[in-house]
């Protein structure tokens, strides 16, 4: 305690000022003594020195008590810094280019991490995070195995009661209800789960309960569980919600719990719902995402071999064994694989070229550095000759390199808050866990961490160069009058090179990704001006109209008053909206005269059409005709099909006309009366849908499940006015002077869907391009200041030259031929490198390897021009000097 | 010197607590000439190595010091022990008053068999 105390104060006594004090403390000793020795008779003299005497050594006192009053290698260390800061201070320019350049390598880096961490890193904000599963099937369907199997209802039910790995399991789906009652009609997100799933999340609600067993099962109440940010919109976080009743698709629900603010899911869903299966009926589709905690030290190996044990139980006790072919086995992965998705390559990608950038930023640092140590040469000289030792000046330079990495880190972290904002705000739309983004304590740390290890690296590299000036030859002034040898250029040089070569890599990368996004723009999507076509999505639910009759009534009743709109020229509906990768579904399809074994057919895109879609999203019909509305009255059982499934069944799509398709196994067989043109569904990037279109009515019943009509379709109308606010106004008035009580949701025109598919490419686009920006525009400035700071310390030799008779030409020529030496160097590095870096792009890459030729050409062309350019300037600088003067100057 | 002189310092501590302890607020030089009149100057002490002690004493909060004036008007650093200073001593002194004890003891037992 004593210690502790005294270690404290001591380390205040570092800070403090007081030294004066203590000589004249112990001066005025001296003089008491003195004065006492008078006194006893002493002569003043003898006085003063028998005091002296009786004191003892006066310095070595002084000494001692300076080193015990504070802390002597702070003390030494603070010294340092505070000269390191004043000598900084000094040459500002250098300083605030120094920080700048710092400050957005480390800043762009940090934001990015922030970024990955949050996604990638941090534990899902689940209690026990580790032991979350996905429940998922493998299934190879046509030869293709897909690792995204879904189950089925009667696949839980068996799961649920046989399972010996799962602590808790359930499944869930997401889906849109409409909800009434309170203000306007509004379509929120919802959840669909059973009961096991929220048990398996393991986050208890804010207030109220769980779904319980009882939820679950048909005859009970239906409930409803709201989250945080729904609670909080909609009923202002009354406190008084339990109880309360929602209308959910026109059907009362008691509000029963709500989520805690923490509790976040993908797609952001606004309620939770039961999913209530009837064990007696259950639903025959492959609709359910499962998702379980396993039980403790249970290996996601055990779970896996469990489920397997699993499926043949289900096949048998349901009678699905015409599901052997398809070949399911279980594939469980841990639950964040789910929730992250594709998205982290993109984020890999992304870090390792910021992380290039902030390399390049501190090489330019460093190079500023030496050029300034140089500078500093005459000074450094002077101090070791009288007596720094070579510690102390390493330990100067250091400390104004890890001075100014502070500094750089400090201004990269505010550059990293406000780029968070912005880097979320363009992120790809399905960025998962974006509540999950925030610089934490271990972003700060990284953020700390890169801060000082660029203030090392740069200061590390300035040591090794300068902390032993050659005395001799720089106090001779040697320095000032030579030219400088070919090696005191090198470690700037290689600096250079190696800033181009990673700029090379960058301006690859972003090459690559131009090349990537052209091609994907210039894939005809299949339909045309997209940007005429205003969708937006209503759903009938069937409390409001049971009837699925009536629900087609009703849509083409909202139809002919859209069409009636002034402007529009025609409109129709459909389920799934191109490209619109979050409604789409698909179906096993027959042919007639394949397959006729019973075995399973292959799984095609399928959509509800009306009459009249096509034209309004102008999707060609390349055989046959549109489905009319007569058709749809007295449910003709007719198809159209996607020209590549035509082509691919019949040959040509002539051909395709009058034949029949069924959906499943069961069902009637239905008439192909028209081809489409191809329409890349699942986005550009890949191969066209085959896709087969029915006509939007009830169908029939088939593969057991009953007939239904499609509820929820968007709506499409092609005008020029899209966008407008009286157009979209006019469109609500039209859609409730039929049904006041529909909401009209994403509203939104096939453009704005179309650009969504495009987000993901166009963000890694937009990344690559700022890093390849920010690279090249640091690599020239790292050339020109070197050839700058070369010019000017070789401007007698010029002076000479000239005066010798040089031309002016002959003299650019060699500041440019070095310039351009170092390009070419530093491309030729960057070329090989980026030639094995680019192949972990290849996964985001269209149309082009990841050795396009192109962009192998044009990107070190522009690099070199560049560096010509850069290297030019300063040349020109040199041969604009007058002899006279340089020589004079000596 | 600071490490010859450690053990020296210690006893040297309690002196000068004891001193302040007694005589209030003193100046170095004061507490310098009551420790040697006090050990009748039998003890004669480097004034120099005075101030050490006072550094270490005050860091570890037993004393607090002030600047003011002298009695012969000098500007001069007065010393003044503090209650955690007051408690140390109390502690020193019984410390020392059993080591006493007990090395009286054995120089008394010394004197029995001689």
């Amino acid at each position: 305690m004593k210690s502790l105390r005294r270690g404290w104060k001591r380390l205040l006594g570092s800070f403090s000022r007081e030294k004066s004090n203590m000589s004249e403390e112990l001066q005025s000793h001296i003089e008491m003594q003195t004065e006492d020795n008078v006194r006893a008779g002493m002569l003043p003299e003898e006085a003063r020195r028998q005091a002296r005497l009786k004191f003892g050594g006066l310095d070595s006192m002084k000494e001692y008590y300076r080193d015990q009053r504070g802390l002597p290698w702070l003390e030494t260390t603070f010294a340092d810094l505070r000269y390191a800061v004043r000598s900084l201070r000094k040459s500002p320019a250098f300083m605030i280019v120094a920080v700048l350049t710092l400050a957005i390598g480390i800043g762009a880096t940090t934001a990015v991490f922030s970024v990955v961490d949050g996604v990638l890193i941090k534990a899902l904000p689940y209690p026990d995070p580790d032991a979350l599963v996905g429940v998922w099937h493998s299934a190879v369907i046509q030869g293709e195995t897909f690792r995204n199997a879904n189950q089925s209802a009667s696949m839980y039910v068996t799961y649920l009661d046989n399972n010996r790995t799962f602590q808790e399991f359930g499944v869930w789906n997401n889906g849109a209800s409409s909800v009434t009652g309170i203000g306007e009609p509004e379509q929120v997100r919802t959840f669909r789960v059973t009961y096991g799933v929220l048990r398996a999340f393991g986050v208890q609600p804010a207030t109220g309960r769980w779904f319980s067993e009882a939820d679950d099962s048909p005859g009970t109440p239906e409930t409803v569980i709201l989250m945080y940010g729904y609670w909080q919109r909609r009923f202002g976080g009354d406190s008084q919600i339990l109880g309360r009743t929602v209308t959910v698709d026109s059907r009362p629900r008691p509000v029963i719990g709500v989520m805690p603010e923490t509790f976040q899911l993908n797609g952001n869903p606004e309620i939770i719902l039961p999913l209530r299966f009837d064990r007696g009926q259950l639903p025959p589709t492959f609709a359910y995402a499962g998702v379980a905690r396993l039980k403790p030290n249970v290996t996601i190996a055990q779970a896996n071999a469990d489920l397997e044990r699993m499926i043949p139980i289900w096949a048998e006790q349901f009678k699905m064994q015409r599901f052997a072919s398809l070949g399911l086995r279980a594939a469980i992965r841990p639950l964040k694989e789910d929730v992250v998705g594709d998205i982290a390559n993109v984020l890999w990608v992304l870090m390792g070229t910021i992380g290039i950038v902030l390399l390049i930023a501190c090489a330019n640092v460093a190079n500023l550095m030496l050029v300034r140590a140089d500078g500093r040469q005459q000074e450094l000289a002077i101090r070791t000759a009288l007596g720094a030792g070579r510690g102390r000046i390493a330990r100067e330079l250091l400390a104004g390199s890890l001075f100014l990495g502070a500094l750089g880190g400090l201004g990269g972290l505010a550059l990293a808050h406000a780029g968070l904002r912005v880097l979320v705000a363009i992120g790809p739309a399905n960025l998962p866990r974006l509540s999950e983004i925030t610089i934490d304590a271990r972003v700060l740390a990284f953020a700390i961490t890169i801060s000082l290890a660029s203030g090392l690296f740069f200061g590390v590299i300035t040591v090794i160069k300068f902390a032993r000036p050659r005395i001799a030859t720089v106090l001779r002034g040697g320095e000032r009058t030579a030219s400088q040898s070919r090696d005191r250029h090198r470690s700037q040089s290689t600096l250079v090179v190696v800033q181009v070569a990673l700029a090379l890599v960058l301006l690859v990368g972003s090459g690559l990704m131009i090349r990537s996004f052209k091609a994907l723009r210039s894939v005809h999507p299949g339909f045309s001006q997209p940007e005429r076509v205003q969708t937006l999505r209503l759903a009938i639910p069937p409390a409001q109209v049971a009837d699925a009759e009536a629900v087609t009534r009703m849509q083409k009743a909202i139809l002919d008053k859209l069409a009636a709109i002034p402007g529009v020229a025609s409109d129709g509906l459909i389920d799934g909206l191109p490209m619109d990768l979050g409604t789409q579904s698909s179906s096993p399809v027959s042919v007639e005269g394949q397959l006729d074994d019973g075995r399973l057919p292959a799984v095609r895109r399928v959509k509800f059409v009306s009459p009249g879609l096509f034209q309004t999203l102008g999707i060609p019909l390349i055989a046959g005709r549109d489905f009319t509305w007569n058709e749809i009255y007295v449910k003709s059982e007719v198809a159209l099909v996607s020209d590549n499934f035509a082509k691919q069944n019949w040959g040509d799509a002539r051909a395709a006309l009058g034949k029949r398709i069924r959906e499943g196994t069961g069902g009637p067989w239905r008439e192909v009366i028209g081809v489409a043109g191809n329409v890349y569904d699942n986005g550009a990037n890949q191969p066209p849908a085959f896709i087969v279109y029915w006509p939007a009515r009830v169908q029939s019943a088939s593969m057991g499940v009953p007939g239904y009509a499609p509820r929820s379709v968007a709506f499409a109308i092609r005008s020029d006015r899209t966008g407008t606010e009286s157009f979209l106004k006019q469109i609500q008035e039209a859609v409730w002077s039929v049904n006041s009580n529909l909401p009209v949701a994403q509203v939104q025109t096939l453009n704005d869907v179309y650009e969504q598919s495009m987000r993901q490419t166009s963000f890694t686009l937009i990344m690559l391009a700022i890093a390849g920006a920010v690279a090249l525009t640091l690599g020239i400035i790292g050339i020109y200041g070197v050839l700058s700071y070369a010019v000017s310390r070789r401007e007698r030799e010029i002076g000479i030259r000239l005066a010798l008779g040089a031309r002016q030409r002959e003299v650019e020529a060699m500041f440019v031929k070095r310039g351009l030496m170092l390009a070419s160097v530093g491309v030729g590095i960057g070329l090989v490198a980026a030639a094995g870096i680019t192949r972990l792009l290849s996964s985001l890459l269209f149309g082009i390897g990841p050795l396009d030729p192109i962009t192998y050409a044009a990107v070190p062309l522009v690099l070199v021009i560049a560096a010509a350019a850069a290297s030019y300037l300063p040349a020109r600088r040199a041969v604009r000097v007058d002899p006279a003067i340089t020589l004079r100057h000596e | 010197m600071p490490e010859k002189s450690d053990v020296w310092q210690g006893t040297l501590a309690l002196m000068v607590l004891k001193t302040l302890n007694a005589l209030g607020p003193l100046h170095g030089y004061g507490i310098a000439r009551r420790i040697e009149q006090t050990s009748q100057n039998l003890l004669s002490i480097n004034h120099g190595t005075l101030y050490p002690v006072l550094l270490k004493l005050e860091q570890e909060g037993s004393i607090d010091s002030e600047w003011g004036i002298s009695d012969n008007n000098r500007k001069a650093k007065f010393y003044r022990i503090t209650k955690s200073g007051k408690k140390e001593l109390t502690a020193a002194e019984r410390e020392w008053q059993r080591a006493s004890d007990i090395m009286a003891r054995f120089s008394a037992l010394q004197g029995e068999s001689s």
